[in-house]
């Protein structure tokens, strides 16, 4: 089934009867070739670049709940490319290209928005890093534009220029960047996978690995044993638990990391802003919530809900940058669960174990790789090889210390990220 | 969240800084093997569950505990004056 405006049309006057199931609920056979653990974003777009690009078909995504449950439909649906070290910023770039294509790729609304993101700058010391930072960004071809305060105050009037502890010297644009409808990215990714034979398999939870000789043959589920010649990991959050059940442990400290969105409201904010010095960004969201967070509450949890300084703290930040949001109301927030590297960036790697790999350490920024995640590790899965946009996600960086990518310059060490 | 800091009663979290796991307690000799040193800085346990870790009492006593709390309900279980563990801080 093909979604298109005309189909759209036709089903409308035909009261809406006809439209099918997105993908198929299979029961899992006894052996794949590849099988991924994890069906959010990052598995799901996997699933769906080893059968596009490397024509492997015979694919399981097994998910311990429903597909797209975990981070994949609880962030702020952020996506861009300006960041600044090599290793990183190619990767960036390359997923950005592949989400402004996505939508025809994929044969799916995604709602991709390139509305425009705004990085806001305090001090001239930081208007340089900026400046810096946009030479770097174009230089490896993507957009980015330097914005002086009369620039901004066009983009968003409605700022407090003038606050004593944080004046407003300026901002960094990058017009290509924006948001997406994350819920979308899961579903369309699962339905274009499902379309080309992977089976999407739910309520089917890993509980151990079969290991023969140091080679991976299969797993054990709570649906029954399933072989395989390789085995992706790739669960976000729970990294370090499935990791375990091959006896690996893992340079991963899983933290909370709460979001906010406020009652609907006309369209106010435009763009996404990104308040670094206070902790704090927002935008809003096509039904007209304001969507917003701020930093990790900076301690280990698995709760999947934030405590009241780190919400106080979003807050107060929010108010200082723009005093009128006070007047919203908000609805609710959440926490979700963020795998964090020592140096903030992530892994995708081969392990010690013949033919299991491992995909995680995304930290808070894991939506916006969604697809460049899957292409890298699809492309590891099938030949073996890292991907050339990837080359520096891989553990070995913590132990040797050469291409660490710490994109924040505070060290390569638990809790600074 | 609040924490039970033996010198002070329990107070709210704002008072304490987070250092991370209780293993930072164990600090290889400068001599150890280069994957010692790893596993002590990167590696963990990551435990969905019980665990220790450092909390510093900034705002109070200045004492360094160890907390065991439980990672998934936030439950605090214990906690213990560092000097009292018979552990060292590195």
């Amino acid at each position: 089934m093909r979604f298109s405006a005309l189909r759209i049309l036709k089903e409308g006057l035909t009261g809406n009867a006809n439209w099918e199931p997105h993908w198929r609920n299979p029961s899992p056979k006894s052996k794949y070739d590849v099988i991924i653990i994890g069906g959010g974003g990052h598995g799901l777009s996997t699933a769906y670049y080893l059968a596009k690009n490397h024509g492997i078909r015979n694919v399981a995504v097994l998910e311990k709940g429903h597909l797209g449950s975990g981070n994949i439909g609880r962030n702020t649906t952020i996506v861009r490319a300006n960041y600044l070290l090599p290793g990183n910023s190619e990767f960036y770039s390359h997923s950005l290209k592949l989400w402004e294509g996505l939508e025809a790729d994929l044969n799916y609304n995604v709602m991709m928005s390139q509305r425009g993101l705004i990085m806001l700058c305090h001090s001239d010391g930081q208007r340089d890093a900026f400046v810096r930072r946009a030479n770097a960004m174009r230089s490896r071809g993507d957009d980015a534009q330097m914005l002086s305060v009369q620039d901004l105050r066009k983009f968003l009037p409605y700022l407090n220029y003038n606050s004593a502890r944080f004046p407003i010297y300026g901002g960094l644009l990058q017009k290509r960047a924006g948001t997406a409808r994350h819920d979308a990215v899961a579903w369309g990714y699962a339905r274009a996978a499902d379309q080309r034979g992977v089976d999407l398999i739910q309520n089917c939870e890993v509980t151990g690995f079969n290991i023969n000789s140091g080679r991976i043959t299969g797993v054990e589920t709570t649906r029954g044993r399933i072989e395989a010649n390789k085995v992706a990991i790739v669960v976000a959050g729970r990294s370090s638990q499935v990791a375990q059940l091959a006896g690996i442990r893992l340079p991963i400290e899983s933290h909370i990391l709460q979001a906010f969105v406020t009652e609907g409201l006309k369209p106010i904010i435009n763009n996404v802003v990104s308040f670094g010095m206070g902790h704090f960004y927002i935008s809003q969201s096509d039904k007209g919530g304001l969507v917003f967070g701020g930093d990790l509450d900076g301690y280990a949890s698995y709760a999947q809900r934030g405590n009241l300084p780190l919400l106080e703290h979003v807050f107060e930040a929010g108010m200082a940058l723009m005093p009128m949001i006070g007047k919203a109301k908000v609805l609710r927030s959440w926490g979700g669960i963020m795998d964090m590297s020592p140096d903030g960036s992530p892994i995708i790697d081969k392990t010690s174990v013949d033919g299991l790999f491992i995909n995680c350490g995304w930290c808070y920024g894991g939506f916006k790789a969604v697809p460049a995640s899957g292409y890298a590790y699809a492309h590891l899965i099938a030949t073996d090889n890292h991907f050339h946009t990837a080359t520096n996600f891989r553990f070995e960086r913590f132990q040797t210390g050469y291409h660490l990518m710490d994109e924040e310059g505070t060290g390569s060490q638990h809790n600074l990220h | 969240m609040r924490i039970l800091c033996p010198n002070c009663g329990e107070r709210d979290i704002r008072e304490f800084y987070y250092r991370g796991s209780a293993q930072d307690l164990h600090r290889p000799n400068l001599e150890d093997s280069l994957s010692n040193w790893h596993e002590f800085l990167h590696l963990r346990d990551n435990t969905a569950g019980e665990i220790r870790d450092l909390w510093y009492h900034e705002k109070g006593c200045n004492s360094w505990l160890v907390v065991t709390r439980n990672t998934v309900t936030h439950e605090i279980i214990k906690t213990e004056l560092v000097k009292n563990t018979g552990e060292r801080r590195a």
